[in-house]
């Protein structure tokens, strides 16, 4: 007992001398819903994180914490980060939301920054990115290279930033073929490996012959590589599980936006803001178009240009389900009303958990 | 050769006692080992993982917090087991009964009056117990087995949950999002001082002094352990198997309903669509882990939180992988169990019989 209070307080000092160590100007931290090894989702953030390592040096010190749920366990990593000394904090998932904002609430001098969701606060920033851009260019790509004329959709839960995701790849997909059909399976989760696979077996099985993905592994493109077929990777380019199904991936890029974000610490403006980029930004990517014919290649790049020069994939007409216009021919729907969306276009024939 | 576990005529008190240490020890040994190997200090790593969360105020509410439900949940189960009654679907009565103390803030978010948080906790208890009698019942009138309609009943009850959340309890002001509306002041616990403390842990004291009172004092926690020990014996006395599994049934489920109700209460303020880390299952180990002892109970829920608190500590200020948390979690069960079967049973190496004969 006597040796164990000794090594604590080696310890104690130990700590500290490692503490006084390290003086960064700005230390930011962040939460991940997912492993960092998830190759999606939270990898794609992780990858943001050290880009900003790379470009601050020794004036940042990061940390991080993986495969927090959301939940009960959420408020307590978030302040934690916030008592130790954490001058912002970057929490990477929907669900914790009410949790930053009752950490943000107890530490009026730590920045908070929320990706994917919607309430704010004067120490409480959102941020997030116009997904639903790259989907409308793989629905493209879909229409133009499925001999089936069927995709299937895995995706995981009804939220507006998946059902405006499943819509923009139809209205995509429609503008090659307005026949276009779209399977969509429920998964259920963001991040389950052998449930993401199963769902793409049970797809490939009904004969699709492209598969869709809003679920964080490669493992339902893996399963595309398995039997011959094409697909889409997740949030990070997934070329190496799949190097001849992968026609392209939606690529986010967290990077530039935590540095900038960081560097407004660092200079003493940093606001409270809501963010939401795409394409023209650099937030969304797109990873290398490969095992495409060079028209369609051509075809992929003309739309990524076409967005990025501001055009927007919710562009009227578009009816729903049941026929009725949602917007009027050349209106755009505003951000709220994507941002917020629970209804699918006309030809998707699935119907919305509700 | 072999490897034969054979039964001691009698075990030391003194290990009996040592036992747990021991397995602590180990853990900590094997800890520093896991922590050199992925090229951290293991002094530092140890400290943060065992020592800091214990002295530092906000671990310890921390602490405190993340036991409570354990606790009160591993509590309902004890009697359950203690009776040879397998209930492995506490989660289930935790979610439901979460669920059922919910609906007064969410149907009815202006009554909000002192009345409100005591009816939530009551609605909490029936749901809880409520769901806990279905396999309670299937047993008694058709002998199910409780085991596995216990545990198919966690995926009712969180199903159950997720229709709510995302159909007809969404919180109408949420831009679709699956969450319910946030509880009035009036629905959420209590807390004490500054944290995320509630009165859900001084409740949980009360209950495990409750349950220690019942399991030594009284005719019915005689009833539960010669039920347990000895059924044959227990019905010549005049003890009903069935009547005493809907009671520890019925008390297992309402605790857990109860810690659900408190949980949601206290530290989620609204119904999201996954609600528990896997609380349920968790307190089972804690059962165990406590002997199947009110007071073990208490220990071995901090024992447990302590891992998860000092799992996440490591992982932010050492950068010391979660997954190395989870390995430090498991090493620590298999030791306390490892230590136990030794002290009950005597390793002895058998030479194979086939070694003394020549074949030739």
């Amino acid at each position: 007992m006597k040796n164990l209070l000794k090594a604590a307080v080696a310890a104690v000092a130990l700590t500290a001398a490692v503490g006084s160590a390290q003086a960064a100007d700005v230390k930011a931290c962040w939460i991940y819903v997912g492993p960092v090894g998830d190759f999606g989702w939270s990898y794609q953030h992780d990858q943001g994180r050290q880009e900003a390592v790379a470009q601050f040096g020794d004036k940042l010190e990061t940390a991080y914490l993986e495969s927090v749920p959301e939940g009960p366990d959420a408020e307590r990593a978030i302040e934690r980060f916030a008592r130790e000394g954490c001058n912002i904090i970057f929490t990477t998932s929907f669900g914790y939301m009410n949790p930053t904002l009752k950490v943000a609430a107890k530490y009026p001098d730590v920045k908070f920054e929320h990706a994917t969701g919607y309430k704010t606060a004067d120490n409480v920033a959102t941020y997030n990115s116009k997904f639903h851009e790259g989907r409308y260019i793989i629905g493209q790509i879909a229409a133009k290279m499925s001999k089936t004329g069927t995709a299937g959709y895995i995706t995981s839960f009804p939220i507006p930033e998946v059902i405006s995701g499943i819509n923009a790849f139809m209205l995509g997909a429609q503008t090659v073929n307005p026949d276009f059909k779209v399977k969509v399976v429920w998964a259920n989760t963001w991040f389950d490996p052998a449930k993401e696979a199963d769902a793409a077996k049970a797809l490939a099985d009904q004969g699709v012959d492209i598969m869709v993905q809003h679920t964080d592994s490669t493992a339902p493109l893996q399963v595309a590589q398995e039997r011959g077929l094409h697909g889409f990777g997740q949030a990070s380019d997934m070329i190496a599980f799949a190097p001849e199904a992968q026609y392209t991936a939606i690529v986010d890029e967290w990077g530039p936006y935590y540095i900038h974000r960081i560097q407004a610490v660092l200079d003493g403006t940093w606001k409270s803001e809501q963010t939401w980029d795409g394409i023209a930004e650099g937030h969304v990517k797109m990873a290398p178009y490969t095992n495409l014919p060079d028209d369609v290649v051509a075809m992929a790049k003309e739309t990524e240009a076409k967005i990025a020069g501001g055009f927007e994939p919710f562009t009227g007409p578009i009816y729903d389900q049941a026929g009725e216009l949602k917007a009027a021919e050349g209106v755009t729907l505003d951000d709220g009303a994507i941002l917020g969306m629970n209804w699918y276009v006309k030809g998707v024939d699935d119907k919305l958990p509700n | 050769m072999r490897i034969e576990l054979v039964k001691r005529k009698e075990h030391s008190h003194l290990m009996t006692v040592l036992s747990p240490l021991l397995a602590v020890v180990l853990t900590l040994l094997t800890a520093a080992l896991l922590f050199a190997l992925a090229g951290k200090d293991p002094m530092i790593g140890l400290y943060k993982f065992f020592v800091e969360p214990l002295f530092d105020s906000w671990s310890l509410q921390e602490l405190l917090v993340k036991a409570t439900p354990l606790v009160l949940i591993a509590a309902g189960l004890l009697l359950c087991y203690l009776s040879n009654n397998w209930n492995i679907g506490a989660e289930g009565q935790f979610v439901f009964g979460a669920i059922c103390g919910s609906f007064v803030p969410i149907l009815f978010p202006d009554f909000q009056t002192v009345f409100t948080l005591p009816l939530m906790l009551f609605f909490g208890i029936l749901g809880g117990a409520a769901w806990a009698l279905i396999p309670a019942l299937l047993k008694v009138r058709f002998s199910t087995n409780e085991i596995l309609s216990s545990l198919m009943l966690v995926y009712v009850a969180n199903l159950l949950l997720d229709y709510l959340v995302r159909g007809p309890w969404r919180d109408p002001e949420g831009y679709n999002f699956p969450e319910s509306r946030m509880f009035s002041d009036a629905a959420i616990m209590p807390s004490i001082g500054l944290g995320r403390l509630t009165i859900a842990a001084p409740i949980t004291i009360v209950v495990i002094v409750a349950l220690a009172i019942l399991l030594s004092r009284t005719l019915k926690g005689f009833e539960i352990r010669v039920m347990g020990e000895s059924p044959r014996a227990g019905e010549f006395a005049g003890f009903s198997r069935g009547r005493l599994t809907l009671f520890v049934f019925a008390i297992s489920g309402g605790l857990a309903g109860l810690a659900g109700t408190m949980e949601v209460s206290g530290s989620l303020n609204q119904l999201l669509p996954v609600i528990s880390p896997g609380y349920g299952f968790t307190a089972i180990i804690v059962a165990f882990l406590g002997r199947l002892n009110p007071f073990g109970i208490l220990i071995a829920g901090f024992v447990l939180a302590l891992s998860y608190i000092g799992g996440e500590a490591v992982q932010s200020s050492v950068g010391i992988s979660d997954k190395i948390s989870d390995v430090i979690q498991g090493m620590l069960l298999f030791y306390v169990l490892a230590c136990d079967t030794l002290i009950l049973y005597k390793p002895r190496l058998v030479r194979s019989r086939r070694v003394g004969t020549r074949e030739a």
